[in-house]
């Protein structure tokens, strides 16, 4: 177990360098360049040369990737230009909300796709696992914005069972709960539906392996069969999409954080864009895929915990 | 009474249409996806008025009267708006999965069919591309070069063509060792033969099918990207732009949302209804293997 | 009396070509302490027998007619919760297939404990009988091996490990569904040399199904012939095999590689193909195929008496009786 976590976690890292590279080397050949988006049109030849020197940019570029390296192993990833703090520390204060938001999102999403699916699998073509299969494939592609603008119209701004602005007062985890209800909606409608074909596809297959019948050849209670039995491997995609579904989890989060303004990632991405604040647009990128890449590693790694093959190698 | 005898062999296509026609939802999909290319297509047709004329004395109108869906706040035509977003929508849809169809079929074959090192290397460039949150990087490029169609397009091909590329290595591989293959190779036909003849139309089938759930989700980030205003520049008309119009005015008018959030639903329903059907007619055994 | 007695059962699958007779007035039984086989090739109706015993039937299966009584209650009229009770406690089940047996993801001790739900033991208590049934089938180091998991174990190791939980409950019944096909031939030998030997143990009746010849013929005192959803012939290991008085079953012989005296380059196999079951022929079901059909076989012939012990379902029976 221990040899597959590391080995697991090196290959991340891998992955992240590389992203981290492909990144710096896919903004530095596309056209446009972040002194001019820093400065605006109206810059002057010596404001443009401070802050290229200021941002190492007048450096070759290898020693520029060597230098982003170095200071992003200390957690270093530049200056705001505007207040000069860290970019590390602003981005890191934006990452819990958007965390948090995603978590309770795809938290309740699993709950009820696997709830939907299982029951699905079980009454396979009876009325309920037909309403279950056409709701969960229209919803699977309905962008989370288009749910987190319809979800405000009606229940924020028409009927006002909800607040429609911000994440709630700090440290009033009612208030604050209350705040998350119509965005985890928008980010979790569609996963429900997703997961629930997902779970239902892959029990009804694990329903048909000979173990299962086994387990009902020696009497045990047909919920053991199911949740106990079948469920721990039917799980397992589920767990795998999940990890990787962090990425489109990621986008709708900015999405939703956008339509009820809420602090977030995407909502300082958005905000540094309009300011023309380069360094921290591209500090939330690099969280976003580190977010991203220890998502899809902690998938495996929690297979590997749910599957004693995974973990041998077989 | 038809006769199969009589009418001769069905054509492939004659066949998966007729799969799809017997499946409510598939025809359904049909249906709706059949209406949104239709008037995307004829849109300067249907459409009753032009799209970006202002006419201030008629804004914020709702429902009904001369404009059939209300008007916006510089009294343009809801209706015409929604009618030609889909084109625009379409615009973007189309040749961003064209795109991620080629370099992933290429990049795919390649890794399936070439050498252990090439495979590996391709394998590991899918999966830094994929490790970019599609929106992040989208808004990162944008940050740097301004809103406009085409970096939507490009990014969004960028970060697609894994999606396809993994589908075409998986098939690839697993043709590659079929028995009629390693026949005609120990023929001697040339690898470009094999990878013509054989391979790419076994492999076309599950990615058109990959196409058209994978449509929705373009559409949906076009839209979202022009809703954030780092889309479609304005006045083009998107259903993302009318969105963020609706956003503005949400105290004002419900009308614009509403209007421009049904034809994305329709469109995601459409092609997902669709998808599933043609993927249970291609493939049974993919079922409930598609989507995100 | 007997463990299991099988009367007249009739099952059917409804199918969209119409039903599909699988079994046809099926009657065996299983006398107490006994082995009984059940022989005949694929098709013949032996899992829909099994899976209609243990009443884990596929949703499109119907019983038609009969009656199946295990210690003399009628099974057929348990409920649902009634008959849960019995699997795993008077009827269990070793399955063809061990690679598929176990759960992979679960340990080979957890299940072996689960399968005893219903016994008011510590976990401890569950554990060290799980450990005693390993050793028993000959698992060597039985404690330890109880936390790996079933892909820890190779072919005959599982099938061994499947045993010793189907007769962990002291079942009154054993059904083997072609447990040592999956083996190859000296794991075959060891398995059925410990079944025979656990079945003494533990003082239970088996039903065997095979469609190995030798393996009946070491294994069981009695064997029941199946032919296209029907039993063709019964009767003690001894008379059936050596004295076979169905033309199916003296085909079934000629073809088993063991019984072949002359070496051949060929193989003889039994001409022809099992009936259709949706639309049944009438007459005999072996006619089609046998190469001793007369006029009487137009009419389904009944089972006739060869000896007291010995029965087979064929006109030339009565004729041999008469002449």
């Amino acid at each position: 177990m221990l040899s597959f976590i590391i080995k697991r976690i090196g290959l991340a890292a891998v992955i992240t360098a590389l992203a981290v590279t492909a990144l710096f080397l896919i903004i530095h050949m596309i056209p446009g360049d972040p002194v001019s988006t820093m400065l605006g049109p109206r810059a002057t030849p010596e404001m443009r040369t401070a802050l290229e020197e200021r941002m190492g940019l007048d450096r070759p570029l290898i020693v520029q990737i060597a230098l982003f390296f170095g200071n992003m192993l200390r957690g270093d990833l530049g200056m705001d230009v505007f207040s000069n703090r860290p970019v590390t520390q602003i981005v890191l204060g934006q990452v819990p909300y958007t965390l948090g938001l995603i978590l309770v999102s795809i938290s309740w999403a699993a709950v009820l796709g696997v709830a939907l699916g299982c029951y699905s699998a079980v009454n396979r073509n009876s009325l309920g696992d037909r309403l279950t299969g056409v709701l969960s494939v229209s919803v699977i592609a309905v962008p989370a914005f288009v749910v987190a603008l319809y979800s405000l119209l009606v229940f924020a701004v028409k009927l006002q069972w909800f607040p429609a602005i911000g994440a709630g007062e700090a440290g009033n985890l009612g208030d604050q709960l209350h705040h998350l209800v119509l965005p985890s909606l928008a980010i979790g409608l569609s996963w429900v539906g997703y997961i629930a074909r997902l779970v239902r596809a892959s029990m009804l297959e694990v329903l048909g392996e000979g173990h299962i019948r086994t387990a009902r050849a020696f009497g045990l209670p047909e919920g053991r069969v199911v949740f106990g039995y079948a469920l721990r491997l039917a799980i397992l995609p589920t767990v795998t999409v999940i990890g990787v579904g962090m990425g489109f989890l990621l986008s709708a989060a900015v999405f939703t954080e956008i339509v009820f303004s809420r602090p977030g990632l995407g909502k300082l991405v958005i905000d540094s864009i309009t300011t023309r604040n380069y360094p921290v647009v591209m500090g939330s990128v690099l969280f976003s895929t580190l977010i991203f890449v220890v998502s899809t590693t902690l998938a495996d790694i929690i297979n590997a915990i749910l599957d004693p093959r995974i973990r041998a190698g077989k | 009474m038809t006769d199969a005898g009589l009418q001769g062999p069905r054509s492939e296509l004659g066949e998966i249409l007729h799969h799809l026609v017997r499946d409510p939802l598939g025809l359904a999909g049909l249906i709706i996806v059949t209406v949104i290319v239709a008037s995307a297509a004829f849109a300067p047709w249907i459409a009753p008025y032009d799209p970006i004329a202002l006419n201030v004395p008629d804004r914020l109108q709702g429902p009904g009267g001369a404009h059939l869906l209300g008007t916006d706040q510089l009294g343009r035509d809801t209706f015409s708006r929604v009618i030609w977003g889909g084109r625009v929508a379409l615009q973007v849809a189309l040749p961003t999965i064209g795109g991620a169809i080629f370099f992933g079929l290429l990049l795919g074959m390649i890794a399936g069919y070439g050498p252990r090192w090439l495979d590996s290397l391709i394998v590991l460039l899918f999966d830094t591309v994929r490790s970019f949150p599609t929106v992040m990087f989208a808004l990162a490029v944008v940050a740097l070069v301004g809103p406009s169609l085409n970096t939507v397009i490009i990014v969004i091909m960028a970060t697609s063509i894994p999606t396809y590329g993994r589908v075409v290595r998986t098939l690839t591989q697993s043709l590659r060792e079929a028995e009629f293959i390693s026949a005609e190779r120990s023929l001697g036909a040339s690898t470009a033969r094999i990878m013509s003849v054989h391979i790419l139309p076994n492999v076309l089938g599950p990615l058109v099918v990959l196409a058209a759930m994978d449509i929705p989700t373009v559409v949906g980030l076009e839209a979202g990207l022009s809703f954030l205003g780092m889309g479609v520049k304005p006045p083009t008309p998107s259903w993302g732009s009318l969105l963020n119009d609706g956003y503005n005015l949400i105290r004002n008018t419900p009308w614009l949302i509403v209007a421009g959030g049904m034809p994305l639903i329709l469109t995601t329903i459409g092609f997902t209804f669709l998808g599933e059907a043609l993927r249970d007619v291609v493939d049974p055994k993919l079922r409930g293997k598609g989507g995100k | 009396m007997a463990v299991l007695d099988i009367l007249d059962l009739s099952v059917s699958y409804t199918t969209p070509r119409g039903d599909l007779k699988a079994l046809r007035g099926v009657s065996l039984s299983v006398p107490q302490r006994r082995i009984v086989g059940i022989v005949g090739e694929s098709g013949c109706g032996k899992s829909t027998l099994i899976s209609a015993i243990i009443r884990l039937m596929a949703p499109n299966a119907q019983i038609r007619s009969g009656s199946i009584r295990l210690k003399g209650a009628e099974i057929l009229e348990l409920s649902e919760a009634q008959m849960r009770a019995l699997r795993g406690a008077e009827i269990s089940m070793v399955f063809q297939d061990p690679m598929q047996t176990h759960n992979p993801v679960l340990t080979v001790g957890r299940q072996m404990i689960d399968i005893q739900y219903r016994d008011k033991l510590s976990k401890t208590e569950k554990r060290k009988r799980a450990a005693g049934m390993l050793a028993l089938v000959g698992i060597p180091d039985p404690e330890a091996r109880l936390n790996q998991y079933p892909f820890e174990f190779s072919g005959g190791m599982r099938q061994r490990i499947a045993i010793a939980m189907a007769l962990m409950a002291k079942p009154a019944l054993l059904i083997a569904d072609e447990p040592t096909t999956a083996l190859d031939a000296t794991l075959e030998v060891q398995i059925i040399k410990r079944l025979r030997e656990l079945q003494e143990e533990v003082g239970c009746s088996i039903l065997f199904i095979s469609h190995h010849l030798g393996v009946i013929a070491e294994l069981c005192d009695e064997v029941v012939v199946m032919y296209a959803g029907e039993v063709v012939e019964s009767g003690s290991v001894r008379d059936v095999f050596h004295n076979p008085a169905h033309p199916y079953t003296r085909a079934l012989l000629d073809c088993d590689p063991g019984h072949i005296k002359v070496r051949t380059r060929n193989l003889p196999t039994i001409p022809g193909n099992i009936p259709d079951l949706v639309h049944l022929p009438q007459g005999c079901i072996f006619a089609g195929r046998c190469d001793k059909r007369h006029d009487a076989c137009a009419a389904r012939p009944d089972m006739a008496t060869v000896n007291p012990s010995h029965h087979a379902a064929c006109h030339l029976i009565a004729v041999r009786e008469t002449a």
